[in-house]
């Protein structure tokens, strides 16, 4: 009959504005600034720089090597390399990143440069509350405002986190093996001299390549720590 | 004590006039009256709004507005707001004045209706012998507003929408008078003081109104659809169809002109709520005998913020007409029945009282209501469409 449908719609809202102030399940709306969904483990938006033990000068990994900086699409790294040199995390001395800006308003989230760092000095942040009022200061992030300890890093991707950590510790494990064999046969001072003389021919045969990041970081003069295949020649 | 209560307002009204000096008293009562109105009804139109997001909401499982005061009760206050400091833009080629005009227009004669309603026990600012004429005559008006906005828009979707909203109204302006005019057959006049006091009569405990007769209830339903159509409430909203018109005839109007039109929606809407309630729902008549004790113009306002609810809900349920099947339903549907509403109304009146006139009255409006129904709302089925190309 005429208008049954109108009825039936009729009691269907009404159901649900009755419903609405009895069950809970019906409302799903979550009252964002007093309550926020957990995010999901992958989820990402602009990268920060881990750095490990409590002081986040001294434990940055990063150690300007410039790879991330030459390979941001967008170009919204900006780094100035340190004229001296301090320890990083296997306890060799490196380099370390003078200026490490980020440039949050040009920056795509394309994960490039975590993918590309040696170091597992730069990650992706889940932080997305950066609003500012100052759109050029406000979205130019510094060396401090991106440092983040590592155990931010756990507690924002938990899984891959770990993987990391582990990582590095096989790293570190393997060049405490390499310095204990080095002690044992000290028959080796000349072996850095030797490393950076044969370095010293790869920039014109990487300039053809210059996506590589194991060449690129070699024509940055990086020092060593990366790459493993050198080593083992060294070791042969 | 009861009396005093029910006649706070007259009273008062009363003592202010009395401060005034004799020559001046007739007019001091006339703008008091006005000034109650004008401060009453944006009020409620306030509230009326509120009442809607909030409604709405829940209807859709959603919360609604809660971020303005406690629960959100401020945020009418934040809309005028917002509205009031808000940048009054006219198009450059738009007729300038009547761009102006027409709120105005719509905000003017929307309040114009609340003359003659009656409020309360002696709570009606002008006793009109033709009040419910006047009340028409008044309404009509706010087609001549909308197709000014539309016009002077001088914005293609603007006209549209006027177009649309003036078809609209003065196809459901037959059936809003044909179903009233039932009610004057069966009072026997057409002041509205005359048509609440009929109703304002009780049998072992219950009321008089007319909502409680066949062709009360028939004149009540039809009556209540064409106010909506009327009001261009939602499912008749066509005339502002946000997906098809950006917002119909005030699409060009923004800052307090927009607000004002949107005043004159809400007011227009209260106003057709109290013209039901005065003429079906009894007034300012309490529901049972036995709550006759509590103030007349609580139950007038009660009733009209229930009919309010009412338009709420039907928002929240129904989806948008097409302008044909808007007019089949005008044409086809409602005016039939309100015209048969007529036949049936003055049969309750000659058939004397009495268990025949109940049966023979609902019989009549009941097959006509399943006849027209079939044959006339029957949904048609059109092939696919067949093109013809150009040799």
């Amino acid at each position: 009959m005429l208008g049954e449908g109108i009825l039936k719609g009729l009691a269907e809202t009404a159901k649900n504005f009755a419903g609405s102030f009895v069950d809970k399940e019906r409302l799903t709306t979550v009252e964002y600034p007093e309550e926020r969904l957990p995010l999901p483990e992958a989820s990402r938006n602009f990268p920060f720089l881990v750095y490990d033990g409590s002081d986040w000068e001294a434990g940055l990994r990063c150690v300007a090597c410039q790879i991330c900086e030459k390979e941001c699409p967008p170009k919204c790294i900006y780094i100035d390399k340190s004229k001296d040199k301090k320890p990083d995390h296997v306890g060799k001395m490196q380099i370390y990143p003078a200026k490490f800006d980020i440039d949050i308003s040009v920056c795509m989230s394309c994960q490039i440069c975590v993918e590309v760092c040696p170091f597992e000095a730069i990650k992706m942040d889940t932080e997305y509350e950066l609003a500012t009022d100052d759109r050029f200061g406000g979205l130019l992030l510094d060396r401090h405002q991106l440092a983040k300890p590592n155990e931010y890093y756990h507690k924002i991707h938990p899984t891959e986190a770990a993987e990391v950590d582990a990582r590095l510790a096989e790293e570190k494990a393997k060049a405490e093996a390499k310095a204990r064999a080095a002690a044992a046969a000290p028959a080796k001072p000349a072996a850095p001299a030797a490393a950076s003389s044969a370095s010293a021919p790869v920039p014109a045969a990487a300039a053809i390549r210059p996506s590589a990041p194991a060449q690129a970081a070699k024509k940055e003069d990086v020092p060593s720590a990366t790459p493993a295949p050198p080593k083992e020649g060294e070791a042969s | 004590m009861i009396n005093t209560l029910d006649q706070i307002f007259v009273l008062l009204k009363q003592w202010i006039v009395g401060l005034f000096p004799e020559v001046l008293q007739p007019i001091v009562g006339i703008v008091l009256c006005v000034v109650a109105i004008i401060v009453t009804f944006p009020a409620l139109f306030a509230i009326a709004v509120l009442m809607e997001r909030k409604g709405l909401g829940r209807m859709q499982n959603r919360i609604g507005p809660n971020r303005v005061g406690p629960y959100g009760i401020l945020q009418p206050v934040a809309d005028g707001l917002k509205s009031l400091t808000k940048e009054d833009i006219v198009p450059y080629k738009a007729d300038a004045v009547v761009h102006f005009m027409a709120p105005v227009v719509l905000v003017v004669v929307v309040f114009m209706g609340y003359a003659v309603l009656p409020m309360g026990r002696n709570m009606t600012l002008v006793h009109m012998d033709a009040a419910l004429l006047f009340y028409f005559a008044i309404g009509a008006c706010t087609e001549l507003s909308v197709f000014m906005a539309g016009w002077a828009s001088r914005n293609k979707y603007s006209l549209l929408g006027a177009m649309r909203a003036v078809a609209q109204m003065i196809s459901y302006e037959v059936p809003l008078l044909m179903s009233s005019v039932a009610v004057v057959m069966i009072t026997g006049s057409l002041s509205l003081d005359k048509i609440v006091e009929a109703q304002n009569q009780y049998t072992w405990g219950l009321p008089h109104w007319y909502i409680f007769t066949p062709w009360g209830l028939a004149g009540f339903l039809m009556f209540a659809i064409a106010a909506t159509a009327e009001t261009n409430r939602s499912p008749f909203d066509l005339p502002e169809g946000e997906s098809e018109l950006v917002a119909g005839y005030f699409t060009e109007y923004s800052g307090f002109k927009f607000a004002e039109f949107f005043l004159g929606e809400y007011v227009g809407m209260l106003s057709i709520s109290g013209l039901g309630t005065t003429l079906f729902l009894g007034g300012w008549s309490a529901p049972l005998e036995v709550l006759g004790f509590m103030p007349s113009w609580f139950w007038f306002f009660a009733k009209i913020m229930l009919s309010m609810c009412v338009f709420i809900w039907l928002r929240g349920t129904l989806p948008r007409l097409r302008q044909d099947q808007l007019m089949n339903f005008a044409w086809k549907f409602v005016l039939p029945m309100t015209l048969l509403n007529l036949l049936v109304a003055a049969l309750w009146r000659f058939l004397g009282d009495g268990w025949l006139r109940w049966v023979v009255c609902s019989a009549i409006l009941l097959g006509a209501y399943v006849l027209v129904g079939r044959t006339e709302m029957r949904r048609r089925h059109y092939g696919p469409r067949s093109y013809r190309y150009a040799e």
